[in-house]
């Protein structure tokens, strides 16, 4: 309970300051500053939207049991508002048994808050500006991803493979499409 | 738990006091919360605002007058659409600005204003507009906030990459997005590569009267030319457009236009590309399109049929026309104010990519060349490539500046706006927009001196901003306080249509010389009736001309015989007020068209065709006065082989 004495403490001087306002205009000019900058824009967008009634690559994803790993990282990365813009977007979603597949600790270790850039740049690389179905993105060669690198799509045996990942199930968005996939897809290093 | 609670209560309780100490203080800037934010944009009744925005109107097809930082409507000024509000492309004066090569066109989707500027700076005289779907440019006054002028751009389609303006107002220029066949031909769609061209019109502006005329085309290749902006000061003379499609794709272009992994910025020396036409270099090419004036005097428009446009190929001119090489089908493209930057945001891109002018300039000299397209160089990448913003957000689209060393960009996909340095790079701050952004506007932030106290967000989803108001609702504009480091959201506010692009200016630089009356002693319109004796009736055949007048609270004459079923009736319609907001409405019971508003000074002419035998009224709509409901009058409607003669009469 003692930090919250300390917050307690912070606020009575902040009141003490207040009220001498007058005398002090840069104090408390300087204490708005502090309010404002806490009024965080991190949980506030497109994607908090309640009852908005309308489906999105990021609500399909976080109905999915099978993508729980997905939407936590998702989370940790703060791309919920990417994922819920008028798009089109087509989303790659690896199934939580993808993630498993990668060596051991290296989604605790992007998940660790220092690595929200690097975590952030593979999610963006599952991530394309636009809306085909599976049969539909056979027609590509590859596909430019929204973290700027490009994916590469193989027809294997009659089936679009993107990046080496296979497509396991699609599901309609109302802002684009979700492509389920067995693979978690890796940026090209440089 | 009790403790939590007593705290929280306590926290509660300190905001409760800071806050209302704040409210005790408004004058001053401190304070906290949305109070301070309240103030910033609080116009107090019979305050003006500090600044105009223009704000496109999209599919509306016109432009509204918005005044910042309020975020208040002022105006809807008609443009390319017809406006039964005042009866603009209604009235017989007014419906020749509607014409085109194609007829009446009573609509379009207007884009992106531009304000004329003198030596860089914005001088307030006129803004411009282009027409995107069926190619136009309108001349808008900034004294009498009327359109005066529209001009059709032949070999044209899709006119997007429009219309900005030189520094000194020299030039208006016009891009294609669609690339056509040039001249149109009845040719297979799957002939495109290399058969289809993409027009770029310099439209040059006469400095007095601000008149158009389409000095010169540049035949480009059969790209997409999407967006465009002048150079300035160091750069001034050359126009830089963005390309895409480069590939030329004339199917599925989501797939097809994004095969390259870089498009163009094409770099028009059109100073170069002036002179060869001075010299009488090009080739006039038979065409039609139609160029509308409106005249303030007569207060009418007229409609012209012009019948050729000289047209270069980029390659007659040699060292006028280069490529720059810019990443993933870049779709802004802006200039700085200093001329050196030129930014191409790449839609599909996550980085930005600025140009070097002095690089260019060089790469051009020492032929630093990739390639050619067409016979026209490809200058290299990194020999122009000034820097590139790595990564600021998804889906870059409009950049504008500050004046200070900093530019701000729209990105669409992640929805927000971000601050960049430019020169360094670095993201300096970045703030949400709610939703889907598409262009920014900074007053003056596409010329040479951007005045750069606020900038406002125009978006393109607006989902739960406001009160809900069915399936369709209007789009929503952010405007944030850019003076400090970080930039402040202060206001949302609601603009009407598609809220595309807008161009804002200080309010001291145009209030001054707006219009308040039309002098009647400068009426020079052919049917005006100035008193009493001037008015009349008379008949020519089935057409039936009523000349009329308007003043608190009657019309002469106000009773009419005579009219049979199956004549045309003009009302022609003076307004002899010569007070300040004194407009007077017409409206002609069964009309098939509009009401007139008819403003102080001003003729205007409503044609009726009476259907039935009867005795029908006519009024004024605008609230003119305590005796407003008195301003009426009828025409009675006879049989069409009735033999009654033409009577008029006021208090008679």
């Amino acid at each position: 309970m003692k930090p919250i004495k300390h917050v307690f403490l912070v606020f009575i001087i902040a009141i003490l300051f207040c009220s001498c306002k007058d005398t002090s205009k840069d104090t408390s000019a300087s204490s708005s500053d502090v309010t404002t900058e806490t009024q965080s824009t991190e949980r506030t967008g497109q994607a908090f939207i309640e009852d908005d009634g309308s489906t999105t690559v990021l609500s399909i994803a976080m109905g999915s049991k099978d993508h729980t790993t997905l939407v936590a990282a998702v989370q940790a990365a703060q791309l919920e508002n990417a994922l819920v813009n008028a798009g089109p977007l087509m989303v790659f979603a690896p199934t939580n048994e993808a993630f498993a597949a990668l060596p051991e600790g290296t989604v605790e270790n992007l998940l660790k808050p220092e690595n929200k850039d690097a975590l952030a740049n593979i999610l963006k690389y599952h991530v394309t500006p636009g809306n085909y179905s599976k049969d539909f993105l056979k027609k590509f060669k590859k596909l430019g991803q929204a973290n700027n690198d490009y994916v590469k799509v193989e027809v294997v045996d009659g089936e679009a493979m993107i990046g080496g990942a296979k497509i396991l199930a699609s599901i309609k968005a109302g802002n684009g499409i979700v492509h389920v996939i067995d693979k978690v897809l890796l940026p090209p290093t440089e | 738990m009790k403790k939590i609670l007593k705290s929280t209560l306590a926290i509660v309780a300190v905001f409760a006091v800071f806050t209302s100490c704040n409210n005790a203080d408004k004058s001053s800037n401190s304070g906290a919360l949305s109070s301070n934010n309240a103030e910033k944009v609080y116009v107090a009744p019979g305050e003006h605002d500090s600044h105009y925005a223009f704000i496109s109107g999209g599919y509306s097809g016109n432009l509204t007058v918005y005044g910042l930082p309020s975020g208040r409507m002022f105006k809807e000024i008609p443009v390319f659409s017809q406006f039964p509000t005042n009866g603009y492309g209604y009235s017989e004066e007014t419906k020749p600005m509607l014409e085109t090569s194609y007829g009446f066109v009573p609509w379009d989707d207007s884009h992106h204003p531009d304000i004329s500027q003198t030596k860089g700076k914005l001088d307030g005289r006129w803004v411009f507009i282009n027409g995107n779907n069926t190619p136009r440019i309108a001349r808008i006054s900034l004294t009498t906030f009327e359109t005066e002028e529209i001009i059709e751009v032949p070999n044209s389609a899709g006119n997007h990459s429009s219309s900005f303006i030189t520094e000194n107002t020299e030039y208006v220029v016009a891009g294609t997005r669609f690339s056509v066949p040039v001249p149109q031909k009845d040719i297979s769609i799957k002939d495109y590569k290399g058969n289809f061209k993409g027009a770029l019109s310099f439209i040059s502006v006469d400095p007095e009267h601000g008149h158009m005329d389409i000095k010169f085309q540049v035949l480009m290749p059969g790209f997409n030319y999407d967006l465009s902006h002048p150079g300035r000061g160091k750069s001034h003379g050359w126009f830089f457009f963005t390309t895409y499609n480069t590939e030329e794709a004339n199917s599925l272009l989501e797939v097809n236009a994004s095969q390259n992994d870089k498009d163009f910025i094409a770099a028009i020396n059109w100073k170069k590309i002036e002179e060869y036409v001075n010299n009488g270099g090009g080739t006039m090419m038979p065409t039609e399109y139609a160029h509308n004036v409106y005249d303030d005097d007569t207060h009418t428009a007229t409609s012209t049929m012009k019948k050729e446009v000289r047209v270069v190929n980029p390659t007659e001119v040699p060292g006028a026309v280069y490529l720059i090489p810019t990443p993933k089908s870049p779709h802004g493209c802006d200039v700085d104010p200093s001329g050196e930057y030129i930014v191409g945001n790449g839609k599909l891109s996550a980085n930005l990519t600025v140009h070097s002018f002095t690089k260019m300039l060089d790469a051009i000299k020492n032929e630093k060349f990739a390639g050619e397209a067409y016979d026209i160089p490809i200058l290299n990448f990194e020999g122009v490539l000034a820097g590139s913003v790595e990564q600021p957000g998804l889906g870059p689209l409009h950049t504008e500046f500050d004046g200070k060393g900093n530019a701000y960009t729209t990105f669409f996909i992640s929805s927000e706006v971000v601050k960049w340095k430019l020169g360094t790079w670095e993201v300096i701050d970045r703030k949400p927009t709610y939703y889907s952004v598409g262009h920014l506007t900074i007053p003056g932030g596409n010329s040479a001196e951007p005045f750069g106290k606020y900038m406002f967000a125009m978006n393109k989803i607006t989902k739960d901003r406001y009160l809900p108001t069915g399936p369709e609702m209007e789009h929503s504009a952010q405007l944030y306080d850019i003076s400090g480091d970080k930039m402040e959201l202060l206001l949302d506010f609601p603009t009407h249509g598609e809220p595309h692009y807008a161009a804002a200016i200080p309010a001291e630089i145009v209030k001054n010389n707006s219009r308040k009356i039309f002098k009647l002693s400068e009426n020079e319109h052919p049917k005006k009736a100035l008193s009493d004796a001037d008015t009349k009736i008379v008949r020519d055949g089935k057409n039936v001309h009523v000349y009329m007048t308007m003043i608190r609270s009657h019309f002469s004459p106000d009773n009419i015989e005579g009219v049979k079923v199956g004549d045309k009736v003009f009302f022609h319609i003076t307004n002899l007020e010569q007070d300040f907001d004194v407009p007077h409405g017409f409206a002609m019971i069964g009309a098939r068209n509009a009401e007139l508003l008819i403003a102080p000074g001003q003729t205007r002419t409503l044609t009726w065709e009476p259907q039935k035998v009867g005795v029908w009224p006519f009024y004024c709509t605008d609230f003119c006065s305590a005796l407003h409901q008195e301003m009426q009058g009828y025409v009675r409607v006879s049989p069409a082989n009735s033999d009654i003669e033409l009577s008029w009469s006021l208090g008679e």
